[in-house]
């Protein structure tokens, strides 16, 4: 046995509630050898997790593992009792989750979180673990290393935590990490911290890894070799630079073309001249309690202005916390502004949604987010997307039923797609529903709250092409709100860059690759790149990261 | 893939499972028992049909006789009526407007659902049994006057309950797409929090019937609830009491009988029939 890991022909199959068993990983092979970070990548449902999990002999309520051998470290992890594979875990193998924020406890220190697995598997006594667990703070480059085991989870930002939940996975000095897409959730800005932590540790310490991600840019950067899945089935194997400069299937080009700037093409500017669309003077609006001057305790936008004309989009560009949602509330009346104006069309908009007149609130659409939330679980897509048709149009059921059937093709979704709950979507597909309900109310305005945040690179960059198309045929303005700078180049005829609260800057794609205010050059510069060697050669003005940085 | 796996049993896209099938015969069997009663109890409720008092089962008496030597079997067949019929009565009128009145303060918030909410805490703070009592002490006991009791009684949790439920709904972004639309609280209610909160109400609504069934009973115990010769299953229970030295039947039947419908309605409430959403099936 020359590796650490040794995955043979692995199987898994899922129970369906109707008792079909569905197989969703068909023969899998992998190797990992000592100290290496291997990257399972793939869209949503290509079974990347099911076969991190199942390293740790773990498979999800309602799988099982079915077939094969995973060999790690010179045991089968499949064949082993439920009581000796706890042993291994978090000693020899362990697991850093998505989300830290929702898998820590937040009732209890984080050095007592950190420091459990060497309590439970009897490692070391309390007092030698707490050394450990703040020598691994200081090289995951926590700030305060001794005070930060004392706080509780709440009290520390999101990309600390990441990195504190890889202190938990490390202090059992495991030979594998798993990790599972641990930057997904966090800003450009916070994730190059997090992944320079997590590559200086493992490398010290020798440690090997599985780095679960859709997110080839990042991958680029951690990982020694990428494993492409799809299906429940490998795709392609390969050394990282192999995989980016020489991919051989089809489906590895096409998640690198998504990374391929598109060319934009320019508008004719034979409507310069054309009224604005939507122009807004001066708005702050914010939260809390309402002091003398009208103004409320915490701005969350601050004076902003931004115009935009018929037929043009506006991006909206930002780390979260910016105000740039908030903004977006504010355009569409749910969260009514403090102070400004909102000039909408030629003629002034009340503040709040419920005193916009009904043809008002029809010509400016919002569309969120997690299309989960924003489609009521309990419908059927039909009812969905005929609702605004029934509400503004008044149309009959029968004409209601060909509009849906037009809309959904306008979206490029299957016809048959109607009769589905949004639960039995994939995101995508949810995303496309989402968007076709504000298309079915006939709008001049869209407002994309972050659309494709929550999209594969593939998926995100289908849906843009999406949006662009419809553009053309429909006429339509869209404000594009993003933390995504490809995702905004690619669309934006104008970007705007929020920074707590303010509008920082206004610039032109053309203009992106020399933007003048410090905030947007930490931005750009922040955005990962395919190139491998991109984050060992990244050099970041220590003032900047300081000024706006928030580690 | 082909294969299927062995599990319960399906019929009309939905899954059903044993435990539901036979709690739901349970029910169903004790209704038609409620709707029939007038015709096939072999005595008059009223009737001494025995020469003892807290007779055995035997033929003709198949479930003996009470403390008065009347027919067991025609007295618990008849209480299935009033039991039956006065708690669903009771749970409808409670459910239906304790969940209305949750809902629309979700949605509407700010000082309607202040007022609507402090007004049921208040409400809910009064004992249930000190309430029936006052009621009964106020405008007698009639069955009109009880199933309003009991609903009155049960309307604040069923409002909490609802209430909660919809709180978190209101939150979702649908909600906030549906407002912008420009949508009014009835459509937000009826088609958008409604069909998302119907099985924890449905749940709720089956724990409620099987408190109302337990207050109606112990009202009866008390004798606050129907008054003599008519009879629901808590009456017979406390009206026999004295058989317990006995071992008579006439007081464990309407036990069993009470027991028999609460177990039952909560099971099926645990084992509804589940839609199957198989993507490709």
């Amino acid at each position: 046995m020359t590796n650490l890991v040794e995955v043979r022909n692995l199987r898994i199959e899922a129970t369906t509630d109707a008792g079909r068993i569905v197989e969703i990983i068909k023969g899998v092979s992998l190797d990992i050898a000592n100290g290496e970070i291997v990257a399972l990548i793939g869209e949503s449902g290509s079974g990347k997790t099911t076969v991190a999990l199942s390293l740790m002999g773990y498979a999800r309520p309602g799988c099982r593992i079915t077939g094969g051998e995973i060999n790690v470290n010179g045991k089968n992890m499949a064949a082993l009792s439920e009581k000796q594979r706890a042993r291994l875990r978090g000693t020899d193998i362990a697991y850093v989750p998505q989300s830290a924020a929702a898998s820590f406890n937040p009732s209890s220190t984080i050095m007592e979180q950190v420091i459990e697995v060497t309590r439970i598997h009897g490692l070391m006594p309390p007092e030698q673990a707490r050394k450990r667990a703040v020598e691994l703070f200081r090289a995951l480059s926590l700030p305060d290393p001794e005070g930060i085991g004392a706080r509780y989870p709440h009290q520390v930002s999101g990309g600390q935590l990441q990195r504190l939940s890889a202190a938990m996975a490390l202090i059992g000095d495991p030979k594998l990490v798993i990790f599972d897409e641990p930057t997904t959730a966090l800003d450009v800005t916070t994730q190059i911290d997090v992944l320079k932590a997590f590559k200086s540790v493992m490398r010290a310490g020798g440690i090997a890894g599985v780095y679960v991600s859709h997110d080839l840019a990042v991958v680029a950067q951690i990982a020694d070799h990428i494993v492409v899945l799809k299906g429940g089935q490998v795709q392609e194997t390969g050394t990282t630079a192999q995989i980016l400069s020489a991919a051989q299937h089809p489906y590895t080009r096409e998640l690198l073309a998504a990374f391929e700037p598109k060319p934009r093409q320019a508008h004719a500017d034979a409507d310069a001249g054309a009224k604005p669309l939507l122009r807004i003077d001066n708005v702050t609006a914010g939260y809390g309690a309402v002091r003398d001057n009208g103004l409320p305790l915490i701005r969350a936008v601050d004076s902003v202005s931004l115009v935009v004309e018929k037929g043009r989009n506006l991006g909206i560009i930002g780390e979260s916390g910016c105000g740039k949602s908030t903004l977006a509330r504010v355009i569409a009346g749910i969260h009514p502004a403090a102070a400004g104006d909102i000039i909408f069309d030629g003629k002034e908009l009340q503040r709040a949604a419920g005193k916009r007149s009904q043809d008002q609130l029809r010509e400016m659409q919002i569309v969120f987010q997690y299309a989960d939330t924003a489609l009521n679980p309990a419908k059927p897509v039909e009812d969905i997307v005929s609702r605004p048709l029934a509400f503004y149009h008044g149309l009959d059921r029968q004409a209601r039923s060909k509009r849906v059937d037009e809309l959904l093709d306008m979206v490029r979704l299957p016809r048959t797609l109607r009769y589905r709950r949004p639960s039995e979507l994939s995101g995508g597909q949810k995303q496309r529903v989402n968007f076709a309900r504000a298309l079915a109310a006939g709008p001049k305005l869209i407002i994309c709250d972050e659309i494709t945040s929550a999209l594969d690179t593939v998926v995100a960059a289908a849906v843009i092409e999406l949006l662009k198309e419809l553009q053309r045929e429909l006429g339509l303005s869209y404000i594009f709100i993003s933390h995504d700078l490809s995702v905004v180049e690619a669309i934006c005829d104008e970007i705007m860059v929020m920074y707590n609260g303010e509008r920082v800057e206004q610039i032109t794609p053309d203009r992106l690759k020399a933007p003048t205010h410090p905030y947007s050059k930490l931005l750009f510069s922040s955005v990962p790149k395919l190139d491998p060697t991109w984050l060992d050669g990244l050099v970041r003005d220590p003032e900047l990261v300081s000024q706006y940085g928030h580690r | 893939m082909t294969r299927v796996a062995a599990s319960g049993r399906s019929f009309l896209g939905h899954s059903y499972n044993l435990v539901g099938i036979v709690a739901s015969l349970v029910i169903l069997v004790w209704m038609l028992i409620a709707i029939f009663a007038p015709t096939i109890i072999p005595h008059s409720i009223g009737d001494i049909v025995d020469d003892d008092y807290f007779g055995p089962m035997r033929q003709g008496l198949w479930l003996g006789s009470d403390y008065l030597g009347r027919d067991m079997l025609s007295r618990v067949l008849m209480g299935a009526r009033y039991t039956v019929g006065i708690s669903l009565a009771a749970v409808a009128i409670a459910c239906f407007s304790g969940v209305m009145l949750g809902m629309t303060a979700a949605v509407i918030g700010g000082w309607v659902d202040t007022c609507l909410s402090r007004f049921l805490d208040a409400m809910n703070s009064i004992p249930s049994k000190l309430f029936g009592l006052v009621v009964v002490a106020a405008v007698g006991s009639s069955i009109p006057a009880l199933i309003l009791t009991l609903a009155v009684i049960y309307i604040p949790g069923a409002y909490r309950f609802a209430r909660a439920l919809a709180v978190n709904i209101n939150t979702m972004d649908f909600m906030t797409v549906a407002r912008v639309r420009g949508e009014s609280t009835a459509y937000l209610i009826g088609s958008e929090i409604l069909p998302n909160i119907i099985r924890p109400v449905l749940a709720d609504f089956g724990l409620r019937f099987v408190f109302i069934v337990l207050l109606l009973s112990g009202l009866s115990f008390l004798g606050l609830g129907l008054q003599p010769p008519l009879a629901d299953w808590g009456a017979l229970v406390r009206e026999n009491i004295g058989g317990l030295p006995f071992a008579a039947p006439a007081v464990i039947i309407p036990s069993l009988a009470i027991a028999s419908l609460t177990i039952s309605v909560n099971l099926l409430i645990d084992n509804l029939p589940q839609k199957i959403r198989d993507r490709d099936a």
